[in-house]
């Protein structure tokens, strides 16, 4: 080995500490950029396979009833590669020791082999017997909820009559990897299920013998999707076919992209701050570590080392540094990436497996970015060292150039003591590090304040979604559009306070070429339980004759303003084409919706006073007798408490929330501590001769302490604040990256985001604190007699 | 080779006996000092001569309270050095020492006066700083920073803030070492002046066999003993000498 490569790994020991540090700072980056991406490569590559192996459908439509051999005028049409039937129905369920209501979906299986498309992953169990009556297969995440096993039973209210029902299998469909029930804000495994029944049995209890009312479907290879849904449209449109839609408007596979996208942005946007954030302050860290260095870079200069070989040597020992760093994130990244997939899969997404993978193209940009930050940095300081002529370097530093600074000069002076004078000159003198530094430790700050924004926003977004929009207890939808009479029937039951009709019609909005596939909203103009709000979240009336849209529908999906008109393609009965005027914009951080008065919504379709479900506010306590009462009501198909539906909430996403904060927890803190210790080791290597002084001088090792610490202390109090603005600031970033019809978070930060941003920065602090105090135990007092430096 | 008996103790400052000192260098053991016996009185200028290894810098460490010996005995007045706590040694340098280094060792932060002012805030009953500096005739460079002195200057800066606390004993190793010869007279000047007003014992390391003309003693170090120990009745003033 060459001298200078021993000196190199001489030089890493010595260091420690501090490559350590410093390696902690990129492995935060690293591992937070490896953790999104492996997960979003993950997903997508899981949802790739699971698509094509379980032949998942491309185009889909449902009807109210078709014949038979209306199928058959369907798969002839050009562009159709292979189609299937089924029936489909939606069903009350009762599981024993379970009194909430239960929605299900029953979906036909062939009554004879295994279906052409959409085909099931059994985890457990068998497929329904042919031409059995009584058999079903349920998804997977419902089974669990409930723990049914093979062999167990439940009840279902089928067309009004009471069904026992066996399980034989647990099943997961590429048709709903996300689960969730119509009307419903979150997926809620234990109120929501999907259950396959034999054709044969499904269809006679629905009159569907003979016929069906859903239709699936794939592509020819050079077929145009658009082309074959409007011919699959013009067909069934006689049989109350309600529009074809494609994978794009498919609903678990809407919510699986979006959720996905969001995913991207998250893998994008997050690596972006953290390993940005990190290579900045990889950057000033090793640009004054290296500045330290200066004397020997002058002496390896006057034994006639090139500036080259100079240069390398400290990019070799940077790159030491960042590849620790980047494998230590790699390792850490992969880790959590695997749990982040595996939290994801058991809460939202439903994978029959999981192909993880860690592609070459993540390590590479890790290896890349962390590298350029650092070598960038040392060269920087390497080529100002080697420009000083050698003698020059290994010359003391002339006393360095201080002055009084500005708030000793404005009159202060006497209040300080010398060693706090010290303090005060010493950040002035060098504004530019001193600025750097509070950056620095500012950007850690801001860094937690983003790990742990997520769960304030989320409480913010559920107050304003269930405690000032949608006030009900109880929303229930008709088994089809009903008369307004059915609302006072509602009334008249035992336990319901107060009662609000809707009306929702499906429907496709216009705008330009924009174009956006969702409901018409009637509510109530002065709603007491479901409210639109304004902008600054206070409920508004509506007005007559016109819709009201989401912020982001408006803006950032049909690019409509106030005044607008809008064209609405209805999708249901006569399906009407109608143009109606936008009367203003509702702020919603959840889905996104188009409300008109429900009066208005009836004119325009030409029917009187007809609702599609009711909102219901229940007297505390009689909840589970209503919920029977209502279950008997043949009508009434669907129901979703509020109180339930948070819960569910919160089941659901506080895991993944949990897991979050504690990888972005763990990081921040990783990186703030990097940051913080170097700050102060760098500035005992920079001050260590003068503190050693003042020891021998007398000074206790508080004073000199102080000395030090108190820079450290007053830097990091400066970063505090800043740190708030920095986390205020990519907050506001993610807000912007994470818009999508799914949900927008709102720019709230809690009290205790603050906090927590503030108190790695402080923890970080103490503990460099100790480690210095420490170290400053150890100076060598007899070197700085007889040594300049 | 001549040994002085030890003086009468009531005008003793130190008092060593049998100091010896072993460095461990990896597997080699340096004895730096092997064995001194030493009596530094009150208001003394003292010498101590010898080349580089001779052990002198290691006395005068153990003098201030910066190291200890690995056998012997040190006594300030009557306070057992050898022995003391890490906090006794820091009060002790803190109360009763002086010190001047080669490389003067200011704090560039801080002014000259500032500098001064730094260790007589700590100091029981120190003088002003101004007074300090206007000893070492730096009384109209109050408000400079060390970048903005000379050499020369700042090493008086250095000794005005040895001396400000009015401490027992001024320790000073090579005080001219990094000075040319004119500035380095001024800054034994100040030392001798400090000597002599003051009276505080003063003790300065140097190989510069051209100082010792100054002292009232003059000890020779070699090979971490006592070589000679050389009263000086006629000594010279500080600006006759020359190197």
């Amino acid at each position: 080995m060459r001298a200078l490569d021993r000196k190199l790994f001489r030089d890493l020991w010595h260091l420690r500490g501090q490559v350590l540090a410093i390696a902690a700072v990129i492995m935060g980056g690293v591992a937070t950029m490896v953790m999104s991406l492996s997960t979003y490569d993950s997903l997508v590559t899981t949802r790739d396979r699971f698509y094509s192996e379980y032949r998942f459908a491309e185009v889909f439509a449902s009807l109210k009833r078709a014949p038979d051999p209306v199928a058959e005028r369907l798969a002839a049409l050009p562009g159709v590669e292979r189609l299937e039937t089924r029936v489909r129905a939606g069903v009350k369920l009762e599981v024993a020791g379970f009194s909430d209501p239960i929605t299900g979906l029953l979906l036909s299986l062939p009554d004879v082999g295994a279906p052409q498309l959409n085909a099931l992953h059994l985890k457990r169990g068998r497929l329904v017997q042919p031409w059995s009556t009584d058999e079903v297969v349920l998804s997977d995440t419902f089974a669990d909820a409930h723990r049914f096993q093979p062999g167990d039973t439940l009840a279902a209210i089928i067309n009004g009559k009471r069904k026992t029902l066996t399980v034989v299998g647990v099943a997961v469909s590429p048709e709903y990897v996300y689960q969730i029930a119509p009307g419903a804000m979150f997926p809620d495994f234990k109120r929501y299920g999907v259950l396959w029944m034999g054709r044969n049995a499904l269809a006679a209890a629905y009159d569907m013998k003979g016929g069906f009312n859903q239709v699936s479907l794939t592509l020819a290879r050079d077929a145009h999707e658009q082309d074959v849904i409007d011919r699959v449209d013009a067909i069934l449109a006689p049989y109350g076919g309600t529009g074809a839609y494609g994978r794009r408007d498919q609903f678990s596979n809407r919510f699986l992209t979006e959720e996905l996208k969001q995913l991207r942005t998250m893998a994008t946007v997050f690596p972006a701050i953290f390993l940005g954030v990190a290579a900045f302050l990889l950057n000033v860290v090793l640009s004054r570590l290296i500045a330290l260095q200066r004397e020997q870079i002058a002496t390896l200069k006057a034994f006639g080392y090139s500036y080259l070989a100079i240069g390398v040597h400290y990019v070799k020992l940077v790159l030491l540094m960042v590849l620790l760093g980047v494998a230590a994130g790699i390792a850490l990244g992969t880790w959590f990436g695997q749990g982040l997939s595996h939290v994801y899969t058991e809460t939202t997404f439903r994978f029959p497996y999981l192909d993880f993978r860690l592609s070459a193209g993540i390590i590479l940009i890790a290896l890349a970015v962390s590298s350029l930050a650092a070598v960038s940095g040392t060269l920087l300081s390497v080529a100002r060292a080697v420009r000083l002529p050698p003698a020059e370097g290994m010359r003391p530093d002339m006393p360095e150039t201080y002055r009084t600074t500005l708030i000793e000069r404005i009159g202060l002076q006497r209040w300080f003591s010398a060693p706090t004078r010290m303090i005060l000159r010493h950040i002035e003198r060098r504004p530019l590090k001193s600025l750097l530094t509070v950056l620095g430790i500012a950007c850690a700050c801001g860094l937690m304040m983003v790990g742990n924004y997520q769960k304030g926003a989320i409480d913010f977004m559920v107050d304003v979604q269930f405690r000032q929009a949608s006030r009900e207890d109880l929303g229930l939808t008709f088994i089809e559009p009903t008369s307004g009479r059915a609302l006072h029937e509602l009334a008249a039951l035992p336990g319901v306070d107060f009662v609000e009709g809707f009306r929702d019609v499906p429907a496709i909005l216009r705008f330009g070429h924009y174009h956006y596939r969702a409901a018409l909203f009637g509510i109530q103009p002065q709603g007491q339980l479901h409210r639109s709000l304004d902008a600054q979240l206070k409920p508004v009336a509506l007005k007559p004759g016109g819709v009201v849209l989401t912020d982001h529908l408006a803006n950032r999906i049909l690019h409509v303003k106030p005044g607008d008109m809008l064209t609405v393609e209805v999708l249901e009965g006569r399906r009407p084409l109608l143009q109606v005027p936008v009367l203003g914009i509702t702020q919603q951080y959840l889905g996104v919706s188009a409300y008109m008065q429900q009066d208005s919504l009836n004119a325009l379709m030409r029917e009187g006073g007809t609702v599609s479900g009711a909102y219901l506010a229940v007297k505390p306590g009689t909840e589970a007798a209503l919920y029977a009462r209502l279950h008997e009501r043949p009508r009434v198909l669907g129901m979703v408490a509020n109180v339930a539906a948070i819960q569910s909430f919160y089941a659901t996403i506080g895991e993944f929330i949990l897991f979050y904060n504690l990888v972005a927890t763990v990081l921040a803190g990783a990186i703030g501590f990097g940051v913080v210790y170097n700050s102060a080791r760098i500035a005992l290597s920079e001050r260590g001769r003068e503190l050693a002084s003042l020891r021998v001088l007398g000074f206790t090792r508080g004073e000199i302490a102080y000395i030090l610490l108190g820079e450290l202390a007053l830097l990091t109090l400066a970063a505090i604040p800043v740190g708030f603005l920095v986390g205020v600031g990519l907050v506001g970033i993610l807000v912007i990256a994470f818009r999508s019809e799914l949900y927008r978070l709102p720019l709230i930060l809690t009290p205790e985001n603050y906090a927590m941003g503030a108190s790695v920065v402080i923890v970080s602090a103490l503990l460099s604190g100790l480690l210095l105090w420490f170290r400053l135990g150890r100076l060598d007092l007899v070197a700085v007699l007889k040594t300049r430096e | 080779m001549k040994r002085m008996p030890p003086e009468p103790s009531n005008t003793a400052v130190f008092v060593a006996h049998g100091l010896t000192k072993i460095y461990r260098m990896g597997e080699v053991e340096v004895h730096a000092l092997r064995g001194i016996d030493l009596t530094l009185n009150r208001g003394e200028l003292v010498v101590l001569l010898g080349p580089s290894g001779s052990g002198k810098s290691t006395l005068l460490n153990i003098l201030g309270g910066l190291d200890a010996p690995s056998g012997g005995e040190v006594y300030y007045l009557d306070h057992k050095l050898t022995g003391a706590s890490e906090s006794e040694l820091t009060r002790f340098r803190r109360e009763h020492v002086g010190f001047v280094f080669q490389f003067y060792n200011l704090i560039p932060s801080l002014t000259a006066r500032e500098n001064v002012a730094a260790v007589t805030e700590i100091s029981a009953a120190p003088m002003r700083p101004e007074d300090a500096l206007a000893l070492v005739g730096l009384g109209n460079r109050l408000d400079h920073f060390p970048a903005q002195l000379s050499g020369g200057e700042q090493q008086r800066v250095a000794i005005a803030r040895a001396v400000a606390k009015n401490p027992a004993v001024l320790l000073c190793d090579e005080p001219t070492g990094a000075l040319d010869s004119a500035t380095g007279v001024v800054v034994l000047e100040v030392l001798e002046k400090v000597n002599r007003e003051l009276g505080t014992l003063t003790v300065l390391i140097t190989h510069n066999a051209g100082i010792a003309a100054m002292a009232d003693r003059v000890i020779r170090l070699s090979d971490g003993q006592i070589a000679e120990i050389q009263s000086n009745p006629t000594k010279k003033a500080a600006r006759e000498l020359s190197w």
